[in-house]
């Protein structure tokens, strides 16, 4: 149990993927202009990222290693992503149609987030089992949300100060996500994961 | 377009920016006291340059964006600024490392934003965890209290010998003897001592901590000062005051031998200034009453995790960026009910 907190901690906190490991920069930025979409993101995000790092962990150790082919594992899990954000989107599509089109091109996207395949790779790579890459696949998502969700609150309220004008819109949000960044970097050595 | 949902104080009182900002140079001055009696001059001229370093970047940035130079200059908000991080940097560190700061600290933090009012994070404690995490030698060379070193009177480095040292003319060889690790730093590397061993065996720990104490005691006047004035309410202080004793008596009963007792926190590093002076930013922090409570209790809580799990000497700069960064989310989901408006009990709910 222990273990699994660490995990935990170690993902969310101190090697958060996006602040940190600076994986998933490209929703960070696309998505985070608004509170409310930045949490209709986290949530598809977060339920991505844990079935996939499950599926992948599946396909890996019941498929590839078997038959030897573990120099295929990048391509079939860019598959196995595909498939469980095509999912995704169908299910979001059904219950929730407003966040279906406020997501827009962001949804298909997170195919697309590194975060996502970062997350399958590194649970081969680090020899995590079957329950360790569950929370290792749920601890980025909380990790990539929490950042996500406190970014965006921030933006929204630097959307209406009075930056200069060279500065505004990405760059002030690269300047935000950098002293982000420099926040959590507070939390070295929690951890040693 | 995305709109600002934070309830705010629209009252206005007879208090401009100016007076609040002076209000807070004069609660400093028992601080800047105790600091410069137990560790010599250092902190007066890293004051001094830190704020000539800031009114001269804060008139350039005004400069170059075409606003009234001596108007903001007036404001004094550069001022505090400078001042804090005076504070926070040991007192013999070089004038570079200042330099670097306060540029952090007013260019980037603050003006890139669009100066007082609009930063989301607390300049001062930027452009510290940025120094911390560029140049940790630096930043965590500090400076003996003159007790632990002097026999009998008040010996510290000479004014003019301290001037030498920060700027350069003087090796640092020079002041090896004027330098310790804080008492945070000695309880972290105590080896496999338990903390009432550390106590008794260091020197820092046995007799320097006074000096610490002192200074907190400082600060406190300051701070309570503040209060009187009305400069900031007490939920801040007091909930990241609480939160800090609260967590660190749980595990002191829980552990005596390998944590620290709440009393070491509270006085210890930077607890007090932080909780009175960089925590009530009214800028960076929460703004309603119920937010305020949230985000002291954030800060108190990630000291202690930070200061007891971390790897950095102090947390207090870290804890405060983090909850900066919380602190529009807070508000977001904090704000006060309106005049008249209950929230209903039964039946519908208006904000569901």
């Amino acid at each position: 149990m222990t273990e699994f907190l660490l995990i935990l901690i170690s993902t969310v906190l101190v090697n958060n993927f996006v602040l940190v490991q600076f994986l998933g920069l490209c929703p960070f930025m696309g998505v985070s202009n608004k509170l409310e979409t930045a949490m209709g993101m986290s949530l598809a995000t977060t339920f991505v990222l844990t079935l996939s790092s499950v599926c992948s962990y599946l396909v890996y150790s019941y498929l590839l290693a078997p038959l030897d082919m573990a120099f295929l594992k990048t391509i079939s899990f860019i598959l196995v992503i595909a498939v469980v954000v095509q999912f995704t989107e169908m299910v979001v599509r059904k219950t929730s149609p407003l966040l279906y089109r406020v997501l827009g091109i962001f949804l298909p996207l997170i195919t697309t987030n590194c975060a996502v395949l970062g997350v399958a790779l590194l649970n081969i790579k680090k020899m995590n089992g079957f329950m360790e890459s569950i929370v290792y696949g749920f601890g980025a998502a909380v990790g990539f949300s929490l950042a996500l969700i406190l970014f965006s609150a921030i933006r929204e309220r630097v959307a209406v100060a009075d930056v200069p004008t060279p500065f505004r819109g990405a760059a002030i949000g690269m300047v935000t996500a950098g002293l982000m960044s420099l926040a959590f970097m507070g939390f070295t050595g929690l951890v040693s994961f | 377009m995305a709109l600002i949902r934070s309830s705010s104080p629209h009252l206005h009182n007879a208090g401009s920016t100016p007076k609040i900002m002076r209000l807070l140079l004069i609660a400093a001055l028992p601080g800047i006291a105790a600091m410069t009696f137990f560790f010599g001059w250092g902190t007066l001229i890293q004051i001094g340059w830190a704020m000539l370093l800031a009114l001269g970047f804060e008139a350039a940035v005004m400069k170059l964006r075409r606003r009234p130079v001596a108007f903001y200059l007036r404001d004094s908000s550069a001022l505090v600024t400078a001042l804090l991080l005076g504070l926070a940097l040991p007192p013999f560190s070089p004038w570079w490392l200042t330099l670097v700061g306060v540029f952090v600290a007013i260019v980037i933090a603050k003006h890139l934003y669009g100066g007082l009012g609009n930063n989301p994070f607390n300049p001062a404690m930027v452009a510290y965890a940025l120094l911390l995490v560029s140049f940790p030698v630096d930043m965590t060379r500090w400076t003996a209290p003159f007790v632990l070193h002097a026999d009998d009177g008040w010996q510290v480095l000479g004014l003019i010998d301290t001037f030498k040292v920060i700027f350069g003319a003087l090796d640092h060889s020079a002041i090896d003897a004027f330098t310790s690790a804080t008492p945070l730093d000695e309880l972290r590397h105590r080896g496999g001592l338990t903390t009432e061993e550390a106590f008794r065996e260091s020197r820092v720990l046995a007799d320097g901590v006074g000096a610490w104490h002192a200074v907190a005691a400082a600060y406190f006047m300051g701070g309570v000062f503040l209060l009187y004035r009305k400069v900031f309410t007490w939920h801040t202080p007091l909930a990241m005051l609480g939160s800090l004793a609260a967590i660190s008596t749980l595990f002191y009963l829980f552990a005596p031998d390998n944590f620290a007792d709440p009393f070491f926190h509270l006085t210890m590093g930077a607890t007090m200034l932080g909780a009175f002076f960089i925590a009530t930013d009214p800028v960076t922090a929460a703004t309603s009453n119920r937010g305020k409570l949230y985000y002291g209790a954030g800060i108190g809580v990630l000291v202690y995790v930070i200061r007891t799990w971390g790897s950095y000497p102090d947390a207090v700069a870290f804890a405060v960026l983090l909850m900066n960064l919380a602190a529009p989310f807070i508000d977001q989901y904090t704000q006060p009910r309106t005049y008249g408006h209950a929230k209903p009990k039964r039946g519908l709910k208006e904000d569901a």
